[in-house]
């Protein structure tokens, strides 16, 4: 479990974060987003304490870091283990070198480094290539030598900042059901620090957004995504913009308001209110564990929009007839 | 000077007997100096780079002051730097003529020289490598170990390689001040005895070596670099 609470950098008069607090449970996975220059580097840099924070508190199983004196900072720094954009491996180490050196700088006997670090290249899939310079492996490989390195000093909490970032897509995929596999065997909580919409689908539990180093949204994702008026439902969820309304027809805007949604609701409205309905766009999807959905239909403009509105409601979504003038923004 | 007399000297026969001592000497001098510019030298490149900005344990004030050192070793032609530090050189070993005269002039320019080429190779290794370390709890000097000078090693070879040669024609030079060696044959029996034999067999054996050390280094950085 890791607890940031009320954490502030500043450099100069610049302030890059400004009173954060943020929880992760223990065993959960948390994404952090936001855009270019939102601080999400000096996060990731201020909770695995490359730097100190100007003031507020990291705790991780209870223990606060930030105040540590250096030796006692360094052995608790191993508490979080840090997964690097790009993986930043040595390139003069083999693969099992580079998983080993944590352990090194641990000074444990080399008997039960070689036993670990052959339990971390199985866990990551990677024993084939324990012999392997970086140079020799793929983008997708280095990124699990990575992972396997930031979990050497069995750390309680798995930092990642960009991990999956200029990984193709196939990749980036394998890479998150590492993690997710990861989380569920050994039971680590994880931080995600990430650009990426697709990483926070498939794999968070938590999200929060920062932006000008504030936390100006943040929740459980599969609930984020049935919220309203939420710029991270979507962009995690976008919608297509309203097409032009034909004569005699009414757009309507569909979101699932519910956990779970009948998924014959199309089908059962259209009985219901003996008419067709046209589906114009729409993305349905498996999101923290809920259904998620967000859809563009058309309705003859005879029926009582009321009649409309209620009829899906019924079914756990919530309709509003799509502004004509306006375009939905699509992130 | 004419071409009668450049041909004069010693018979080709004799010539080893000059050339093999001197080179043997050329060795000494070398190895002796490089072993004061490793032991002094990387110290110092590690300090600057360091106490930089991008180091480990900033200090401007420190770095300035280790820089300016550094510099000073370098700013002079290694001739007038030799005559300038004579009454040092007379402190510290008693002579200024002679191989050990000729060592302490060495390691100075040498050890500026290798400071600057350390600080080279170390400020090639990317910044983040550095927070792998500290991320993973490592101490200062266990990143300086087992991260700067681990992945810098390719370089810190290359340097040692060009600081070798660099130090072997300083030792000619020294031959001013006769320090022996193969510099001092060719200067002194070469050069100002017209002896054509000898003058032609130190260029070669120069030539020859510089080559050597050179096609040596080159080989152990490439077997480096993974």
């Amino acid at each position: 479990m890791i607890e940031i609470s009320g954490l502030t950098k500043r450099y100069g008069p610049h302030t890059v974060l400004d009173n954060i607090d943020f929880t992760v449970e223990s065993g959960s996975i948390a994404a952090v987003v936001g855009r270019s220059g939102a601080g999400k580097s000096t996060l990731f840099r201020c909770v695995n304490l490359l730097e100190r924070p100007t003031s507020g508190t990291v705790r991780v199983d209870g223990q606060e870091l930030t105040h540590l004196p250096g030796r006692e900072l360094r052995v608790a720094r191993r508490k979080i283990g840090t997964v690097f954009q790009s993986a930043n491996l040595l390139r003069r180490l083999t693969a099992a070198q580079n998983v080993a050196l944590p352990l090194r700088f641990l000074r444990l006997p080399d008997d039960e480094i070689q036993q670990r670090v052959y339990d971390l290249l199985k866990r990551v899939g990677m024993l084939n290539r324990a012999n392997h310079y970086p140079a020799q492996l793929s983008g997708g490989q280095r990124q699990r030598i990575g992972i396997a390195r930031g979990l050497a000093t069995r750390p309680s909490v798995l930092l990642s900042d960009e991990a999956t970032s200029g990984l193709d897509p196939e990749t980036t995929r394998s890479i998150l059901r590492l993690l997710t596999e990861l989380r569920d065997d050994l039971g680590v909580t994880m931080v995600v620090i990430t650009h990426e919409m697709d990483v926070v689908r498939s794999v968070a539990d938590v999200v929060a957004h920062l932006e000008h180093g504030q936390i100006v949204e943040h929740g459980r994702v599969g609930e984020i995504v049935r919220r309203s008026d939420s710029q991270l439902a979507t962009a995690l969820l976008p919608s297509e913009p309203a097409p032009a309304p034909v004569d005699g027809e009414v757009v309507w805007q569909l979101r699932y308001s519910d956990a779970t949604v009948d998924p014959n609701w199309l089908s059962r409205v259209s009985r219901e209110l003996d008419t067709d309905i046209a589906l114009l766009s729409g993305l349905i999807e498996t999101v923290g564990g809920d259904q998620a959905g967000r859809l563009t239909v058309r309705v003859s403009a005879a029926l009582s929009p009321t009649a409309v509105a209620g009829a899906f409601a019924a079914y756990g979504i919530h309709a509003q007839v799509a502004s004509p003038t306006e375009e939905l923004v699509a992130s | 000077m004419s071409t009668h007399a450049l041909a004069l000297g010693t018979p080709w026969s004799g010539v080893p007997a000059l050339v093999f001592p001197a080179l043997w000497q050329t060795a000494e001098m070398v190895g002796i100096v490089m072993c004061i510019v490793v032991s002094l030298g990387g110290p110092l490149g590690l300090l600057i780079f360091n106490t930089s900005p991008r180091g480990l344990a900033p200090r401007p004030r420190l770095n300035a002051a280790v820089s300016w050192i550094a510099n000073l070793g370098r700013s002079l032609p290694f001739l007038v730097l030799m005559a300038t530090v004579i009454p040092f050189t007379q402190l510290v070993v008693g002579t200024t003529i002679g191989i050990q005269a000729a060592i302490i002039p060495m390691s100075l320019a040498g050890v500026a020289f290798f400071a600057r080429l350390t600080e080279n190779a170390i400020r090639e290794v990317p910044p983040e490598l550095l927070d792998v370390g500290t991320a993973a709890g490592a101490s200062r000097w266990q990143i300086i170990w087992s991260i700067q000078l681990t992945e810098a090693l390719p370089g810190l070879v290359a340097g040692f390689t060009l600081n070798v040669i660099a130090m072997i024609e300083y030792s000619a030079i020294a031959g001013a001040i006769g320090a022996g060696g193969i510099g001092y044959l060719a200067v002194n029996d070469g050069y100002e005895q017209f002896d054509a034999h000898i003058m032609l067999a130190c260029i070669g054996v120069l030539i020859l070596i510089v080559q050597v050390i050179q096609f040596t280094g080159d080989r152990a950085v490439r077997s480096l670099l993974h």
